[in-house]
């Protein structure tokens, strides 16, 4: 039990203007499991891709069975026996189940360039057998379940004798049943001495599957803890820590006027389910959540991005069909989309054209000639009121600062005349000053009789900006706070599954939900 | 709200017959049959033995081009350039037979090893310099162009000296066995080739990866595969059947063209997009690309024998492959809702 497999140590890493790491340490025993938390970028994907060779950390130690390793590519992670099963599955749908396993090592039959197709069926199968999964060696990939598909990622990691097995949030996309299952496969892999790493959002899941349990935040570890011997609120309070009270919250004083937007049980297969709330005139309210909790995914439904198999949405009191980005902007609703490189912006174009863009139309004299004097006023206009640092209006776009370009794309729907705002993480990417430029915008707005959603992953804007918190978990609402809330109420809310693996637990839930 | 929803969930029926890569290629045979039971009923000429001859050999220079753009497709890449390097081949066959007076079987490969030469620059470009492969290939189908018009000085090269050249491929193996029975032997070639390939594609490790490439390049890559040198060997396979393509035409026609190939690219693109390969990568059948090949050449000379003028022919036949990108689009569309 207590040999040392993995001992991690001073790892640091760096991206681009973020530390993801900071003097990290790890360790990790043959024959156990050893769940990884923390909230959403605490540094849990990184620290393990940095032991899985995807990523090369600037520095620390790696040692693999007491030897000093050097891990520089997925491969020779997968040489030592360290095998990695990332969030999103890295499969090739097309191929069967077997011939994905056994992608790069085929057997081979004469000349050494034919495949020998039966054996590798055989091998599959046979190694199928060995870890008790129910799969079938010929079947296509793309005709399994997610849950399935992750399994064919597990048979394929153990079939290179992994001494290490990583997986990264494996239960996000399954049911009860299938975690059942898969916790199973996890418990009868640590009796065969494998040493397994959980990274997990799902608190209540560890009692049933962790032997022990580290805690990140920000980059650093927190703590190590026997798995019976911590509960959920201890864990929380690690995971959020006490250093990031910033003083009391400063967000505008609520002027709340009529609802403007309504929202009735909006639901989409397992992505939203029952999504209902309203939000008022003047109102700031903050979506919480972690990562894949359903947030974006109602943004996007509301602004007609995605489809929806029902719900209902009423815009100042009257029922509306939104069946695309242009019909939610005709009914003012606008969407400032996390990714404003990509969906927000034209980078090549200058600051006026952004600004206008959506609204050419106004624009136009006859014969479609463009009224360039009321553009220029126009695009002037905002450039004044929300304080858009450029040289001038013909400036591109790609050359302003992260926080200009924000407020660029901000100018666009006021300018089209939108009155509900929703920002998808507007201050992502921005650096601090430009942030607090851009709570002051949001403050300004609400106190214009918009009504604003702001989608955050960072607790500390959500509960400095809200009037209003809405907490999501599993595509669902799961509490709603107001403001003066702490950072453990959200993370409670946020982390409260429903009903998903008690059942199969029976009474070792005993850190459940009831808080 | 409520109806946009009907069209997200599809019965699930339908889902897993239109999955299967076999339907499309039945679904290309079942059009092959009805354009033959069609044009047979329209025209008494269509099923006499000359025109069946006629169908074969007009296929056989798109089919075997169709073979190896299909292996390039299926990777998720696109190769413009094979009609122009099919060109170039067919006069680099002339420089080495004609005027050089090499052996013809010498002559012959040298040929088509000039096609894979261009297919593995066009790999080396894509894969290694990370060219996109439309642009990769757009330019070297130009290149290719123009070196044929330099080398042959715009004029054809004839194989005079040679008539066992153009024996090889107007000659028939089929009729010196069964009299009357004068199938020239391009058309064995075709087929022979077509066998091979698909042998490659379904049988060797080359085929696996062209397809898990195709499928997802970059969990392909974190397998450990080497994606980039066989991304490079695809396009090289494909270049080394452009090079065929034009030892082929040249002994048809007993002379290199170098005018000639502009266009035969996308006749090829279409066979084997016709056939059920798809334009996103990870399937696609040999069988399926021959009997796309087919149905072009089929189409053509129907509508020739009924006397629709040429210029309706090409709009038909363009008007059918964006039909069958069309389907590729639904089958896709219907599988990620799934």
């Amino acid at each position: 039990m207590s040999d040392l497999l993995v001992s991690m140590a001073g790892i640091d890493k760096s991206f681009p203007g973020v530390r993801a790491l900071e003097q990290c340490r790890f360790e990790l025993r043959a024959g156990e499991v050893h769940a990884l938390v923390g909230e959403n970028g605490a540094g849990k994907s990184t620290l393990m891709k940095v032991l899985a060779g995807v990523y090369a950390s600037d520095a620390g130690r790696i040692l693999f069975q007491g030897a000093e390793v050097e891990i520089t590519s997925p491969r020779a992670a997968q040489k030592l026996g360290i095998s990695m099963i990332h969030q999103e599955l890295n499969l090739m749908p097309h191929l069967t189940v077997a011939q994905n396993i056994f992608i790069g090592r085929e057997p081979r039959a004469a000349l050494g360039c034919f495949l020998d197709e039966r054996a590798l069926n055989d091998n599959a199968q046979a190694l199928l057998a060995r870890l008790g999964l129910a799969l079938e060696a010929r079947t296509r990939v793309s005709d399994l379940t997610v849950a399935k598909q992750q399994m064919v990622e597990i048979a394929k990691a153990l079939s290179y004798d992994s001494k290490v097995l990583i997986m990264d949030e494996p239960t996000a996309a399954l049911t009860g049943a299938e975690i059942a299952d898969l916790f199973r496969i996890i418990r009868e892999l640590r009796d065969k001495g494998v040493g397994v790493v959980h990274i997990s959002h799902r608190l209540e899941e560890l009692p049933l599957v962790a032997d022990r349990i580290t805690v990140l935040r920000d980059g650093r570890h927190v703590e190590t803890l026997n798995s019976p011997d911590s509960t959920r609120e201890q864990l929380i309070r690690l995971m959020v820590g006490r250093t990031i009270y910033e003083g009391a919250p400063e967000g505008p004083a609520l002027s709340a006027g009529d609802v403007i937007l309504e929202v009735r049980k909006l639901r989409r297969g397992r992505i939203l389910r029952d999504v209902s709330f309203r939000a008022r005139r003047g109102e700031i309210i903050g979506f919480a959540g972690l990562v894949g909790a359903g947030r974006t995914e109602v943004a996007r439904a509301i602004f007609g991005a995605d489809p929806v198999d029902s719900g209902e949405i009423r815009v100042r009191g009257k029922k509306v069909r939104i069946r695309s980005p242009h019909d939610a902007v005709q009914h003012g609703i606008a969407y400032l989309s996390e990714d404003r490189k990509r969906f927000g912006l034209n980078l090549g174009m200058d600051v006026e054209t952004n600004i206008v863009l959506a609204t050419f139309r106004r624009f136009l004299r006859r014969l479609g000639w463009v009224d360039s004097e009321k553009t220029r006023a126009t695009a002037q206009h905002y450039v004044q009121m929300l304080r858009i640092r450029t040289p001038s209006l013909r400036e591109r776009v790609k050359n302003l600062s992260g926080g200009n370009q924000q407020k660029v794309v901000i100018a666009k729907w006021l300018a089209a005349d939108a009155e509900i705002l929703i920002f998808d993480e507007p201050t992502r990417g921005i650096d601090v000053g430009a942030k607090s430029e851009i709570y002051g915008l949001l403050s300004d707005l609400s106190r214009q009789g918009k009504a604003i959603i702001m989608i955050s992953s960072e607790l500390p804007e959500i509960l400095r900006m809200s009037h209003r918190i809405i907490v999501m978990c599993e595509g669902r609402i799961t509490g709603e706070l107001a403001s003066g809330a702490t950072q453990e109420q959200i993370m409670r809310y946020a982390t409260e599954r429903s009903e998903p693996t008690r059942a199969s637990a029976g009474g070792a839930s005993a850190t459940s939900a009831s808080a | 709200m409520n109806d946009s929803s009907a069209h997200a969930r599809k019965p699930a029926a339908g889902q897993s017959l239109l999955r299967s890569n076999a339907v499309q290629t039945l679904l290309a045979f079942g059009a092959l049959i009805v354009l033959v039971v069609g044009f047979s009923i329209a025209s008494p000429n269509f099923l006499q033995f000359d025109n069946i001859v006629g169908i074969l050999l007009a296929t056989t220079v798109n089919g075997v081009l169709g073979l190896g753009v299909t292996f390039v497709i299926i990777s998720g890449g696109i190769d413009l350039s094979i009609g122009t390097v099919m060109t170039l081949s067919a006069v680099m066959t002339g420089v080495f037979v004609t005027n050089w007076q090499l052996p013809l079987p010498i002559g012959i490969l040298a040929g088509v090893l000039t096609g894979a030469a261009a297919g593995f620059v066009n790999g080396v470009v894509i894969a290694k310099l990370k060219v996109p492969s439309f642009i990769a290939t757009l330019g070297m189908l130009n290149v290719a162009k123009g070196l044929a018009l330099v080398i042959s000085g715009l004029r054809p090269i004839y194989f005079n000296d040679t008539p066992a050249f153009n024996d090889l491929a107007m000659g028939s193996a089929f009729g010196a066995i069964i009299p009357g029975f004068d199938v020239p032997n391009l058309v064995l070639i075709l087929f022979g080739a077509a066998i091979i390939a698909s042998l490659v594609l379904k049988r060797t490790i080359l085929g696996r990866y062209t397809f898990a490439i195709g499928s997802n390049e970059e969990a392909t890559r974190l397998s450990g595969v080497a994606v980039d040198r066989w991304k490079t060997v695809t396009y090289a396979v494909c270049g080394l059947f452009s090079g065929l393509a034009g030892v082929l035409i040249a002994a048809r026609l007993n002379s290199a063209q170098p005018s000639l190939g502009l266009g035969y690219e996308l006749d090829a693109i279409a066979a084997a997009v016709i056939g059920g390969t798809s334009l996103s990568g990870g399937e696609g059948t040999i069988l399926g690309t021959v009997i796309g090949a087919f149905i072009i050449s089929i189409l053509t000379n129907g509508l020739r024998i009924l006397s629709v003028p040429q210029e309706w022919q090409t709009v038909v036949t363009g008007s059918i492959v964006v039909l069958a990108v069309y389907l590729d689009v639904v089958r896709r569309r219907r599988r990620e809702q799934a």
